[in-house]
Parts: structure tokens; sequence; C-alpha cells
């Protein structure tokens, strides 16, 4: 059993108020951890500490060490983090102006890989391990990366967070924009890509946390309150507040 | 039945705005029609071989062109562009992607005001920053005059138009580890292109038709010059040279020269967009 992310004592302010009061949580590589609680708890907060998207705000502040393969991520810079730690979003965002092969190819392309040979194999293992593969491959160059139906989209998003070979990606309601047969697609992607790489989940819903997550955390008013493996938090909780939420007495 | 009523009333009073902004934009096209159709009535018939290839005749003899009047137009709105778009385009980056403090708020501020400075004061300036130490005018001092007309334009809609790129691109971007500047150049800017473009066309448009600061700035020629750095003609300026003498045959030509400068920014303005926007599909660079 190896760390992927160690989090040690993260507090993160937006200008004066505090959204996490000091989170110690380490996930487990090639797994995936899901993050629940009620809205505006903080998941989104903590994950985007991780790759250290939280600093892009320009009111926000955070302290205490997170750690990503044993190194922590203030000491490096942050755009290489971003590289390790990879990002999906909760609403699909492909560049508008690029083509489906430009949007998985830009974060290589826009850091200086120009290899034909090596963008085209990339760009068609990412779009495979994202399961789009076979609906785009005859229009990759032909068509925007906007033009997709919202699943597709947010598969292209996957494959593109992919495509620079992260460590750990963070998925922040990755399936909640979108309609039940993508989403099952999009769970059955975790299940595949948790063979090779880290995932942490914020979700919603409970049953697909149950469904794909072998931990879970609970948040909840900007506090880890438990975590353990998501059977535990789902069937026997030690907490009396992760079981009121868990069993829909509040939240 | 009352419900009948009420969906006839609103159905009436859709009816009425619809048509109210239908005959308003009736009147704004209008306009446009009317003076470009009264411009080529008025213009059209001079608008020959010899006015395209020759320079303007002494007083007194008919005859002549503004061949050298528009290769000045020409040279002068390519300098002044060749200023003004990059650092108006560069503020404009500035303002909306690092601009949220003291100096943004004071760039900001400046350009407003500079957008509302009469234009002969920016002639006069354009004079005092060119002319007076170079001792002559020039097509260069007209190219600076119209840059620092088109920086303030310039620079507020490509800020305005990458305010519009929605934020999810941005963070798209940072999320797979591309550094801010790149983004800027390669998904940001391709994002609001069009916006930017346009935004640079109406710039463009506006500072191509200015006289009064090309009077003390590049002065005007009755003969080709092709130096930046000699004294040169323009088509707002032999316009006004011609509109105001007595004779018939220059007012002729001063109005083909008018309707050659609408063709001008008109012709600029679709070869720009034509150039720019069919690949809409810009890829990575
Ligand atoms: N951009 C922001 N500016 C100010 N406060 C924010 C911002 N984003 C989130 N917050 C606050 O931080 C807290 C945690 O929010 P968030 O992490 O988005 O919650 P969740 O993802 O669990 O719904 C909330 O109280 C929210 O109001
Ligand atoms: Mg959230």
């Amino acid at each position: 059993m190896a760390t992927a992310v160690e989090v040690h004592d993260l507090k993160a302010w937006f200008g004066k108020t505090e959204a996490l009061h000091g989170i110690n949580m380490a996930v487990e590589a090639k797994h995936a951890t899901a993050v629940i609680g009620p809205s505006g708890c903080g998941k989104s907060t903590f994950i985007r500490c991780l790759n250290r998207m939280h600093e892009t705000n320009p009111e926000a502040k955070s302290e205490g060490t997170v750690r990503v393969g044993g190194v922590d991520v203030y000491e490096m810079p942050a755009v290489d983090v971003r590289r390790r730690v990879g990002m999906v979003f909760q609403k699909p965002n492909p560049f508008p102006t690029m083509t489906i092969y430009d949007n998985v190819a830009a974060g290589l392309k826009l850091n200086g890989t120009h290899n034909r040979k090596i963008l085209d194999d990339i760009v068609e293992h990412s779009l495979q391990q994202a399961a789009l593969w076979d609906e785009v491959k005859d229009i990759l160059k032909k068509q925007s990366g906007a033009s997709l139906s919202g699943g597709q989209q947010q598969r292209l998003c996957i494959a593109r967070a992919l495509a620079v070979s992260p460590e750990v990606m963070l998925m922040d309601e990755p399936a909640s924009a979108l309609d039940p047969i993508s989403t099952a697609k999009i769970e059955d992607l975790i299940f595949e890509l948790k063979q090779k790489l880290t995932i942490v989940i914020v979700t919603h819903n409970m049953q697909q946390a149950s469904r794909v997550a072998e931990f879970t955390g609970f948040f909840l008013m900007g506090n880890l309150i438990e975590f353990d493996k998501t059977e535990k938090i789902f069937t026997n909780p030690s907490d009396k507040r992760t079981e009121d939420y868990i069993t829909g007495r509040f939240g | 039945m009352p419900n009948r009523n009420i969906s006839l009333r609103r159905q009436m009073t859709d009816y009425f705005f619809t048509g109210l902004a239908a005959s308003l934009s009736v009147i704004v096209v209008s306009a446009l029609i009317a003076i470009l159709a009264y411009l080529v009535l008025r213009g059209a018939g001079s608008l020959n071989l010899s006015f395209l290839t020759q320079t303007p005749k002494p007083v007194g003899e008919t005859g002549g062109g503004m061949a050298n009047a528009l290769l000045g137009s020409v040279m002068i709105l390519g300098i002044a562009s060749l200023f003004g778009v990059p650092v108006g385009i560069g503020a404009g980056i500035y303002l909306a992607e690092y601009g949220r403090n003291r100096l943004g708020q004071l760039v900001r501020f400046t350009s407003d005001v500079l957008n509302g400075v009469p234009s002969i004061v920016i002639g006069l300036v354009a004079y005092g920053l060119v002319v007076l130490p170079q001792r002559h005018f020039s097509a260069f001092a007209g190219g600076v005059a119209l840059a620092i007309m088109m920086i303030p334009t310039v620079a507020r809609t490509t800020e305005e138009m990458l305010l519009l790129v929605p934020h999810a691109v941005r963070e798209a971007a940072f999320g797979i580890g591309i550094p801010q500047w790149r983004t800027t150049i390669s998904i940001t800017l391709p994002t609001a292109r069009a916006g930017i473009i346009t935004g640079v066309m109406l710039a463009f448009a506006r500072v191509a038709g200015e006289t009064a600061p090309l009077m003390f700035t590049a002065f005007g020629n009755q003969f080709w010059s092709f130096s930046a750095n000699q004294p040169i003609a323009a088509l707002p300026l032999q316009i006004f040279t011609y509109a105001i003498t007595p004779y018939d045959d220059w007012h002729r030509q001063a109005w083909a020269g008018a309707l050659m400068l609408v063709i001008l920014i008109v012709g600029t303005t679709t070869l720009v967009r034509f150039v720019f926007m069919r690949r809409m599909l810009g890829g990575a660079r």
C-alpha cells in the first residue's frame, strides 16, 4: 500500500474566510478516493489545493503541506505540479477554438513537444484511455472539441488531462452535468484509469462514490469528519454526522 | 374569456415592439445607404483611371488624380497599425489578465480619457514628439498621430473581448500545466480573436478618415513620395484641400476621393476578416 498524495494540516482561505480548517489525509496510490459532503463544505477547495489550482484565484491563500509522490508541491513550480496532478472539472471545458486533436495535444504542444509521431501516438493513446477514440477517430482534425456532445466533451477533457501523463487525476463532480449513460461511461473509465493512476473524485452522488471508490472522505464545513474505506463509511460510519449525512438527514 | 384577452394583448405588445425595433434598424441602415449612395452618385463618375494613376495638376488645369494621396493613406495607416495594434493589444492583455490593481485602473482611466481627446490635439502631440525634433513633416509623424488614436480603442476592446472568454477556458489550460503567458497567447487570445479583430478594424476605420491630426504631421504633398521620412499626401487631406476650392473639377475629385476612402476602409476590413476568420478552427501553436 503506497501513498500517492499526503495532506498535512491543510488550511485554505478565500480572502479572510477560512474554507478549510486543517485537513489530514493520505490518498492511496492507484485507487480511487471519493470526497463527499454537502454543498459549500470545501470539497472543491480541497482538491484544488492538491494541484495548486486554488492559488489561481487572486483572493486565495493556503497553508500546510501537500506531498505528491513524496515531494512537497510548494517546492515545485506550479505548472509542474499540475502536469503531475491532472484535473477534470464539473463542466466540460474543451478549448473552443481547437480541433479534437489539438485539444488533446495542447498540454504537450504548448510545452514544447512538436514531434508529429510522438503527438499522434499520445493523442491516440489518450483518447483510447478515455474511451473516446472510436467515436472521434475520423473527425480528429476536422471538428472542434466544442462540437461534441456533453459526455464526449467530458471524456475529451479526460483525454486532454491524460495526455501529459499525470500520476494523480482530480475530478470535481465530473458527471454531475451529464446524462445517465454518459455518467456510466465516466464511471467505467474511472475503473480502468485507477489501474494506472490515482484518482480523487468529488461527488454529490453517494451511489457513485460507493461504486467507484475504495476510500471515501466526508467533509463538513471545512473539516474532514471521517475518512475510511468506502464500505465502512456507508455501512458503519464512526461519526454521528457522517451517518446523518449518508442517511439523508441533512445536506 | 379573460385568458384569451391577456394573450391577445401580449401578442399585440410583442408585435408593436418587434415592429418598433425593426423600423429603427431600417432608419440606421437607410442613413448608411443614403450616404453611400450619394457618395457613389457624386464620386463614381470621376473615379477613373487617371484619378487612380496621376498626381494633382497645378491650379487652373483640369484632370490629374489622387494616386499619391491613396498611396500616402495606405502608408500612414500601415505605420499607424504597425505601432497602434501591437501596443493596443498588449495593453488590453495586461488589463484583462493582470490589471486588477492600481496600475490597471490608471491605464484604464488614461485610455478612456485619451479616447476622448480631440484628434487635433493628438496631431499637435505628434507634431511636438516627431515633427519638431526632426524639423520636418513626415508620413512617419502622421502614422504616430493615428497610432496614438488607435491605441485606446484597441486596448479597451481587447480587454473586453478577453474578459468575455469564460474563466473555465483558462482553468482548463492551467489545469494541464500551461503557464499563464502561454495560455494568454495560445488559448485566450485565439478564443477572443473575432472580437479583437472587430475592435482593431473599428479603430482603423475611425482613424482612416482623420484629417486634422495629419495637417501638421504628414502635411500633404502634391507629388509622389515613397518615403516615410518625407511629407506625404493623404486622401482626407487632399479631399479637404480640393473641397474648399472654387473649382468644379476639384469638387468632383474630392467626391471621388471620399468614395475612394470608403472603398479603402471597406476593402481592408473585408480582406482582414477574410484572412483571419477563414480558419476559425486554429490549432495549438
Ligand atoms: N471563489 C470563491 N470566493 C470566495 N469564497 C469561495 C469561493 N469558492 C468557494 N468559496 C467558499 O468556500 C467554501 C467552500 O466552497 P467549495 O470548496 O466550492 O465547496 P464545495 O465544492 O464542497 O461545494 C464555501 O463556503 C464557499 O462559499
Ligand atoms: Mg464544488
